[in-house]
This record gives C-alpha cells, structure tokens and sequence, in this order.
C-alpha cells in the first residue's frame, strides 16, 4: 500500500500542498494532471529524489519519509526512461537484484523471467544507444520491477510512443500487474491511458490530489482505440463513494 | 533508432544542421575574417617552420645522445606522468561534486582553482618554496616531510612534480567538470531508487561515461606539466642530472650558448605536445563512452 499523508513539496517557487492519496496493496492507482501540475514531483517525492517539506509516505503502512532512496523498494520508471548508457539491458534488469546481494542463479531466472514478460529477451546484450524509443521504455519498466520492488511508479510510460506501441504497452502493463500484483501508481495526462490501465484514479487540480472515477473514455488496445464500456473485465471499480468525475484540465 | 519518437524533417522545418549555400555576397565577409584567422595560424606554422629550418637532424641527435638531455627526457616523462595521475585523482571527485551539487562556498572554491591559471608561474613557485619553508610552531613543513617520510622536497625531484601537479590539476579540474557537465546526472538518480549508494552510482553509471573525459583531462595534465618552467625553476632548481626537466634544458642550454641543442629539444617538446593534443582530441571527440 501506499498512502501520501499531508504532503507538502516545494520545488523553486512551485509548491504542492496537504496532498492525499491511498493505493491499497496490489492496487493500480492513476494519478491525473495537465502538463506541469506536478505529477512528476509527487513521484519523485514519493521516491526520495525530492526534499518533503512536511506530511509523510508511508509504504505497506510504514513510515518511510526519512529513509534513504535506495532503502525504499520503489521501482521507479521516469518518463525518459533514464537508461544507463554504458550498461546492457541484462546489466538494467539485474542491477536491483546484484544489490540485494541475490545469488547468480537466481538473478540470471529472474532477469530471463522479466525479459521474456517484456518481450525484450532478444535485446540482453544491447546497450541502450541501440534500443528503439518502445524497447527503452519496456527496458526501463524492466528495471524497475526486477528486485521485486514493493511500489512501482511510473511517469508517463507511454508517452511520445505511437498508437501500436502503446496499445502493446498497455497489454504489457496489464498482464505485468496481473502476475506481479506489484501495488503501481501509474502518472498521465491522458484519460484513455488512465482509463485502460487504472483501478483507482486520482486527479491532481488546483496543487490538490482528489479521488475521481473511472474517466470515460476509449481505452487503448493493440488495434486502437475502443469504447471503455467494451472490454475492462478484471478491472476493479474504484471506490466512488467520494469519487468526482475526472476533468481533462483545470478549470 | 527511436523509431517511435523521432519525426522526419517536413517541408515546414527545413534542415538547419548545414551551413546555407554560400553566394558572391559572402566572399567579402570569408576573405576579412578568414584573412584575419589566417594571419595567426601563418604566425605559429611560421614558427614551428623556423624552429625546424634552424636545425639539422645531426643537431637533434647530437642532442639526444648527451646524457644530461636523456636524464631530462626521462625526468620529464616520469614527472609529467605523475603529475597528471595526481591531477587526475584530484580532478575526478572535484570535477564531479562542483558539477552536480550546488553548495554554500562552492563560488569561492571556484575562484581558489582558477588562481594556479591566472597566477605568474614564478609566483607560485615562490609560494610553494614559502609555503615549505614558512615557520610555524618551530619547525617547517620541508622539516617536518623530511623527519616523517625522509624525503627531501625543495631543490629536489618532488619539487619538479609537485610544481607540475599544481599548475595542471587546475586544467584537469576544469576539464572533469566539462565532462561531467555533459553527463545526465538523471539516471545517477535512477540507480539509486534501484539501490545503489551515491558512491556506487557515480562508478556504475556516471564514471564510465567520463572515460573519455578522464584520457583528455589527463592528457591536458599532461601536456601543461610538459610546459611547466617557472614553478620549477623556483622551487625544485634547474640542478643537472637531478631537477632537470625539457623545458629547464631549454633555459640550460640557452644560458650557456647552445642554440642548436635547445632548439632541438623545443622540437622535441614540440613532437610530444602534438602527440597529446591528438589524444586529446580523439578522447574528447565523445564524452560518453
């Protein structure tokens, strides 16, 4: 689980203030927001690469707001996807895994595991100046989730990606928190994305986070869009007992 | 290829990465700044050419036989070396945390590295020769190296590496930064959600970008220990067979009438510093390894 309880962020002269937020354990949660209102900073705060100005993270309900990065457990996937230039895509997924000291069996089944689930198995020995922009993207996801992190976060996975691709991608995010169960709070600004992937959705408006329902709109599939009414089997509905409707901008 | 994000260049966005077609019009503008340019680099080719044409290759192995030049040579080749190790040593951490952390002070400690630039060569071996022999509580830092490690540093070799090493630290130190400054440090950010120290994810992700960065910076080092006279001259001497560097064989050999010797070790000096500035150029063509 994770909760975001009063927090408080301060970047130059942005500011974000007394935000809320609950994703229960194994939850996908959906965090939405215009360009620049923040997404990324909550993320980042959550994560510990951001000074909290006050409140607190808590993570499967303990307080983890003074803690280090790296003791965290948080699987962090940036919307540049910030691949390590000079390491392979093996080198990516078994990063994690070589810190927590995993012995070598062990780390070679798991990144063949990931990489097979990505479909990125054929990439191990590429660098990342040799990866297409989707590739990158399924790397950095890869990453991520390798060391069995206990929150993943993920900023803007499908941006700057064409529709197939992020048809695939979606399919690839659904299947991933199917066999993962992995609690992720995924960022976008886009409602089909939201409304493709997400279980509980969140909007960031006027620098506070309010609970919104399921937004409704096309969801993304690998032949395009379809109607949302269409096909969300095994999505759970959110909690809409204080639940507003999602906007696609401030108002 | 990013296939996926990258656009082809349209109609609307003309390719810009070229230099526009030239016309008639420009020429006037190529002949005065190019004339201008040219002036300068006739000015060093000119030299160099000089140098050459007042030598004959029975000077320069006359030279190179004496045993005084050989000592220096090879005085000048463990001493640039040294230098530039320690240079690089320094310029490696230093270079890295004033390019990525923003900290009280860090303006001034910029002014302090750029005094071993603007300083005359003569007045910093001066104050290292001070700074050696300056009394405090009754005894001298040249004394108290002496009695703890039984070295000799004035009028002695160390002096000749410790007078390179504070002159080039300086460019290496500038020369790491502009590396580092070429580095994203976002996926330093990245590696360390994943787990690493901040120590782990400067060697696992962002040193073996600098690589390249590290060849240049040394060979920088390098080369400016090679050039290195005032300092030495000052505090370690221009002693034969125990101080002498190139550039002090130079001086030697003038003060005593040998044109032909002293050019043929400029030459000499000459070669070697051609020789660095193509690895230099070769390892700073890309940062990133």
């Amino acid at each position: 689980m994770i909760e975001l309880r009063d927090l408080s962020v301060t970047s130059g002269s942005f500011q974000l203030t007394n935000l809320a937020l609950v994703v229960p354990t194994g939850g996908y949660g959906v965090l939405m927001g215009s360009t620049g209102s923040g997404k990324t900073t909550i993320l980042e705060a959550i994560c510990g690469l951001r000074t909290i100005a006050s409140g607190r993270v808590l993570l499967g309900g303990v307080d983890v707001t003074s803690w280090s990065v790296g003791s965290r457990g948080i699987g962090y996937v940036p919307q540049d996807a910030a691949l390590f230039p000079t390491l392979s895509v093996w080198e990516h997924l078994a990063l994690g895994l070589k810190l927590r000291r995993v012995g070598r069996v062990e780390i070679a089944n798991r990144v063949a595991e990931v990489a097979e689930a990505l479909g990125i198995a054929h990439l191990l020995k590429r660098t990342p100046h040799h990866l297409s922009g989707g590739e990158a993207r399924r790397v950095a996801i890869g990453r991520a989730i390798a060391f069995h992190p206990q929150l993943l976060l993920l900023d803007e996975p499908l941006s700057a990606l064409d529709e197939d691709h992020r048809g695939r991608l979606v399919e690839l995010l659904q299947s991933l928190h199917r066999s993962e169960r992995v609690t992720t709070l995924h960022v976008t600004h886009y409602r089909d994305e939201a409304a493709a992937v997400g279980e509980h959705f969140f909007q960031l408006t006027h620098n506070q986070i309010v609970v919104c329902e399921r937004p409704q709109a096309g969801h993304i599939t690998r032949h395009g869009m379809a109607n949302a009414s269409e096909g969300n089997e095994g999505n759970i509905e959110p909690d809409t007992t204080t639940a507003q409707p999602c906007t696609d901008r401030e108002p | 290829m990013p296939a996926e994000s990258s656009r082809p260049p349209s109609a609307s966005q003309p390719h810009l990465s070229g230099s526009p077609h030239r016309t008639r019009s420009d020429w006037p503008f190529f002949l005065i700044s190019g004339g201008i340019g040219g002036g300068y680099i006739l000015l060093l080719v000119a030299l160099l050419t000089a140098d050459v044409a007042s030598t004959s290759w029975s000077d320069i192995t006359a030279a190179l036989t004496k045993p005084e030049i050989l000592f220096a040579v090879r005085m000048t080749l463990i001493s640039c070396t040294l230098a530039a190790v320690l240079s690089l040593w320094v310029a490696v951490p230093l270079g890295y945390l004033l390019e990525r952390f923003s900290f009280r002070g860090r303006g001034l400690i910029d002014a302090v590295l750029d005094i071993p630039v603007v300083l005359p060569p003569l007045v910093l071996g001066l104050s290292l020769l001070i700074l050696f022999h300056l009394p405090i509580a009754g005894t001298t830092l040249e004394a108290t190296v002496q009695k703890t490690l039984g070295i000799q540093v004035t009028y002695a070799p160390v002096a000749v590496v410790l007078a390179q090493f504070v002159v080039s630290a300086a460019f290496a130190i500038h020369s790491m930064r502009l590396t580092f400054s070429r580095i994203d440090p976002r996926p330093e950010a990245i590696a360390m959600t994943l787990g690493c120290r901040r120590s782990q994810a400067f060697w696992k992700v962002a040193f073996p970008q600098a690589w390249r960065g590290a060849i240049a910076a040394f060979s920088i080092a390098w080369a400016r220990a090679l050039g290195e006279f005032g300092p030495i001259l000052v505090f370690a001497g221009a002693t034969r067979m125990k101080t002498e560097v190139l550039s002090t064989t130079v001086f030697l050999e003038l003060s005593v009438g040998r044109l032909e010797a002293a050019v043929a070790v400029s030459l000499l000096m000459v070669t070697a510093a051609v020789v660095v500035l193509g690895i230099v150029r070769l390892a700073g063509g890309r940062v990133a390894g």
